[in-house]
Parts: C-alpha cells; structure tokens; sequence
C-alpha cells in the first residue's frame, strides 16, 4: 500500500477535520441518543443545509446561514420538546419537510452551476481548508470543554428534565444550551460531512456506544472514539477506491453500530438478570 | 401555627391553558404530615407545584421556607424541597447507575463547576441506606422495580437533605406490597429526618393513617380540611368523589388501612 499520499496537505487536513469533526458530532449525539430526541437532530441538519443555500444563493457566507436557519429551527422545535407534555413529532415532522422543501426551493432559484450546493449536500473532506479546520477545532473545543465543566448538570438533564428541574438545576437552559451546540456542531460539519449524512455520523457513534457501556462517562469517550474512526476508516475506503467520503465515513459508522448492537450485553438482559445478584453486596 | 413554614395566600394558578387553583389559601406547620387527597384533576398537583416554585402564579401570594415565590427565583427553593414524582419511565438501557441518580440530588445545592466531595458520597450512600437499597447500588436505574425506583426517588430528594418533603402520587401503578412497604418508608423518613411531608393521592388506601391533617380538593379548591378521623367520613367522601355514600362504605370496607 502507498502511504506517501499522507504527506499531502489535503489528506492532512482531511484527518484532522475527521478527528475534530468525529468528536463533536459523537458527543453531541449522546445528547440525542440519551434524550431520545432523533427527529429534533434530523430536523436542524435539514434547517442548516437549507440555510446554506440561502446562503450561496443570496451570496452571503453559507455557514452564517446554516448556523441561523438551524438555530431558528431549534428555536422553534425546543419548546415542543421541553413542554414535553404532548408529542412533539408531529410538528417536528412538519418543520422537517418545510426545510427540505426551503432547501431544493433556494437550490432551483439559484443561478448557474449547482455544484456549490452539491458539495454541501454530500460533503467533501478532502477539500477541506485551514478555515474549514479551524472552524471544526474551536466548536469541538468548545463542546467537549462545555461536557466536562457541566457534566454533572448535563448528567441530570439527559436523565431526565423533569427530576433535574426539581433539584434546582435549571434545566431548560441546559437543554436550549444542547441546542445551540447542536446547531453549531452541524455547520462546522457541513461542508466536510454534507447536509444529507451528518446526521448519522451524529447519531451512530453516540448509538453504538449506548449500546456497549451503562456509564454515561464511557459512553461520551466510546462514542468519540466511533466517530472519530468512522472518520478515519471512511477517509481510507473513500481515498483508495474513490468515493465519495461523506457517503464511505457514514456507511463505516453505520457498521460500526450494527457490530455494537450485535455484541451488546444490553441485548442480552435475560442472562444478566438471572445471574446471583451476589455481585458487590455489601 | 407560629412561623408557618408555607403561608399559601389565595393563590390562583394556572395549569396549560386552565385555572388549576382558584383562590387556595393553606398553611404548613413545622414537622407537619399533611396529606392532599381529592379525585383527579382537582389541582392536588398543582398545588405541590406552586409550593416547589414551578406553578405559574396569576394572583394571591406563596411563601414557603421563608422565601416569597416569584418569577425567576424557584430554582434556589427547589434546592431546599425533596420532591418524589409518580413511577416515571426510564430507559432500561439508561448509563447511569442507582448511586449516580441519587447523587443528581447533590448537584442543585452543590452548584455549577463543583464536584461531589467525600461528604456528598457519604450523604448519598447514607440516604441509599436508609431507603434498602445499597445491595442495588452499582445496579443500573433502568434495571430496578417500579417499588425500587421509588426508593430510588425517595433516596434522591433525601440526599438534597431536603427541610420540606412533596410526594405525588408515589405509590401510583406500583402493587399493593410496593404500596404499602413506600408508604411505611414514608413515613419512617418523615419521623427519621423530622422533615415537613407533603403527600398526595387520589387513593385513600394510599395515604398513611397516621397523617396528623389531610386536605380534600375538589374543583381547584381546598374543599376541607382537618383531622383525617373527622374528615375522612364515608358522607364527605362520597361528596367529594361524586359517590352515593352506600358505594363508599362497601369500598371502604375493602381497602386495608396501611401505616
């Protein structure tokens, strides 16, 4: 195998951004896992893709208008989920659609070329510049840094809003808090990950972690060390038989869940159960 | 009645998009067991939520602890206030363990950026104690009981080392052994850290006889109060459920007397 293509700037910086890129999305899926909130994930991706083509098409930054259209869908989305007294899919569902619909609505009124818009839908790693990494660098600074000065809060608020709340912790800032941090996380992602696929590198690492660990600490790091080898493995398979690395990197994450789910003691409760519970009895 | 430690003055409160409480007045005394009993939707809840600083205040004045509820400020009571909710449902495959959501108790009084210390451990395993449930404390939540989980809950709020104790329905779809082992454990609780208890229920094998003044609630109004022996008559039952007084008595007769 010819590893001198790993002296190029290109595929330097192409690790570095799965690095970066891995650890955010993965830590900001366990939110989405823990709190069983998929759809509201889903949803503020969509919004960001859309808000990027806003972007290219009325000719500002499309990463403004990613940050802004997914904030204002987290805007509207968080209080239906943090009423959390009825069902918020439905409206969810509703959002979800609109923002699709905005986002082939602003590519068709875009003049010219699309490829612009293309290439935030798939993502392309390998283009990426040193503002592309920097970008992902401080956001996942930023949230790893935000999990381990609150984790406790975030501990409580993950398990559940309603006890959080009543122990005093204020627990709708917390939640609003993982918005915005999801929001964030899906902008600095976009142009290497695509619109389409962010989701599952969000979404799978944090899963099949979940499936492996009944400690929320393990399950941050395990989940970061998924997405950041969904990166690197899709990077390889993308590089070598030349596909594209948005679809290779979301295609390894996904198997990297279904392994977990396959050798998951979780699956396997009945047996765990039936064990003597003479384990640590003190 | 000195120095009451909630003064509830006409409070009228909103629950969604209803009137919940309309013009409830009530007072707590120190060491006080009170049980709140009424049928469902008559603002038992709501009442709770008003004294935890969560209900929405449209007129009237509540001071609990000391403190005058007002917007913004309910989060440092709620530090102050063990609360135990119904049996909630919790992902069984959950990452965090019994002695981790007992600990969740500690976080709101510990505050942000600061870790449980020696002494949190120690409050938390102690509370794990006295609920039964060390020899499950490594075991994860989603894997307990509905009863065990209610420990678990009673457990929290102790570890806050709570001055005022609020129940909601506890024993709520647990069996009637899980029923009638929390209301003990309740009880015990409440003699063992001579806390100021609060219970509600809408079942009345579900409160603890030995409550030394019940609340009935009906229509978001304090309809009596007093001792249960004289309230708790088949006649104001019936009243108050809407029951002829004959179908009261037979169903009376059924129901076991815990505590």
């Amino acid at each position: 195998m010819d590893l001198s293509i790993f002296g190029y700037q290109f595929m330097q910086n192409a690790i570095l951004s799965a690095f970066l890129g891995g650890i955010a999305c993965a830590t900001i899926g366990v939110f989405v896992v823990l709190m069983h909130m998929p759809f509201i994930g889903v949803c503020m991706s969509h919004a960001a893709f859309a808000g990027a083509l806003l972007g290219l098409w009325l000719g500002f930054n499309p990463l403004v208008g990613a940050f802004g259209v997914s904030l204002l869908s987290a805007a509207i989305i968080g209080p239906l989920a943090d009423r959390g007294d009825l069902s918020p899919e439905t409206s969810i569902g509703v959002i979800f659609s609109l923002m699709l619909g905005l986002a082939f609505l602003f590519m068709g009124l875009m003049p010219g070329t699309k490829s612009g818009a293309l290439e935030l839908l798939w993502g392309s790693i390998l283009t990426n510049t040193r503002s592309d990494i920097i970008l992902l660098g401080i956001v996942a600074v930023v949230v790893v840094a935000l999990v381990f000065f609150f984790f406790k809060e975030i501990q409580a608020t993950v398990f559940n809003r309603d006890t959080a709340l009543a122990v005093g912790i204020p627990a709708a800032i917390f939640l609003y808090g993982i918005l915005f941090l999801t929001g964030a996380t899906i902008t600095a992602s976009l142009r290497s990950i695509g619109g389409l696929l962010i989701f599952s590198l969000i979404l799978n690492p944090a899963a099949a972690a979940y499936q492996l660990t009944y400690n929320m600490k393990k399950m941050f790091l395990l989940a970061a060390a998924f997405g950041v080898l969904s990166g690197w493995v899709g990077l390889l398979f993308s590089y070598f038989f030349n596909l594209p690395s948005g679809a290779t990197i979301v295609v390894t994450s996904s198997v990297i869940f279904m392994i977990a789910a396959i050798f998951s003691p979780k699956r396997k409760v009945k047996g765990w159960r039936n064990q003597p519970v003479t384990e640590k009895e003190a | 009645m000195d120095n009451p430690l909630i003064v509830i003055d006409k409070a009228v409160v909103s629950y969604r998009e209803d009137i919940a409480l309309r013009g409830v007045s009530l007072k707590v005394s120190r060491g006080e067991f009170v049980g709140i009993v009424g049928p469902n939707g008559a603002g038992k809840t709501t009442l709770l939520t008003v004294v935890n600083g969560m209900g929405k205040l449209l007129d009237g004045n509540v001071r609990v602890l000391g403190q005058y509820l007002a917007k913004g400020n309910g989060h440092s009571l709620r530090k102050r206030v063990g609360y135990v909710p119904q049996v909630q449902n919790i992902d069984p495959r959950m990452p965090i363990c019994v002695r981790e959501v007992v600990m969740i108790g500690r976080y709101g009084i510990l505050g942000l950026f600061k870790r449980p210390h020696k002494s949190d451990y120690e409050i938390v395993d102690e509370a794990i104690e006295l609920v039964g449930m060390t020899h499950l404390a490594e075991r994860p939540i989603g894997h307990l009981s509905g009863g065990e989980m209610q420990r678990v809950s009673i457990a929290r709020a102790l570890a806050q080392q709570p001055e005022l104790f609020l129940l909601d329905e506890p024993t709520a779809s647990l069996d009637w052994k899980a029923q009638s082992d929390i209301l003990e454990l309740v009880k015990m609780v409440h003699d063992n850290r001579s806390l100021t208890t609060l219970f509600v229920t809408h079942d009345l094998s579900c409160l603890p006889v030995t409550c030394d003044r019940v609340v009935l609630m009906k229509d978001g109004y304090i309809w009596a109060e007093g001792p249960p022996v004289e309230l708790l008559t088949d006649e104001n039952l019936g009243e108050l459920y809407d029951m002829p007084v004959a179908v009261v008595q037979s169903r009376r007769k059924k129901t076991v007397a815990v505590g």
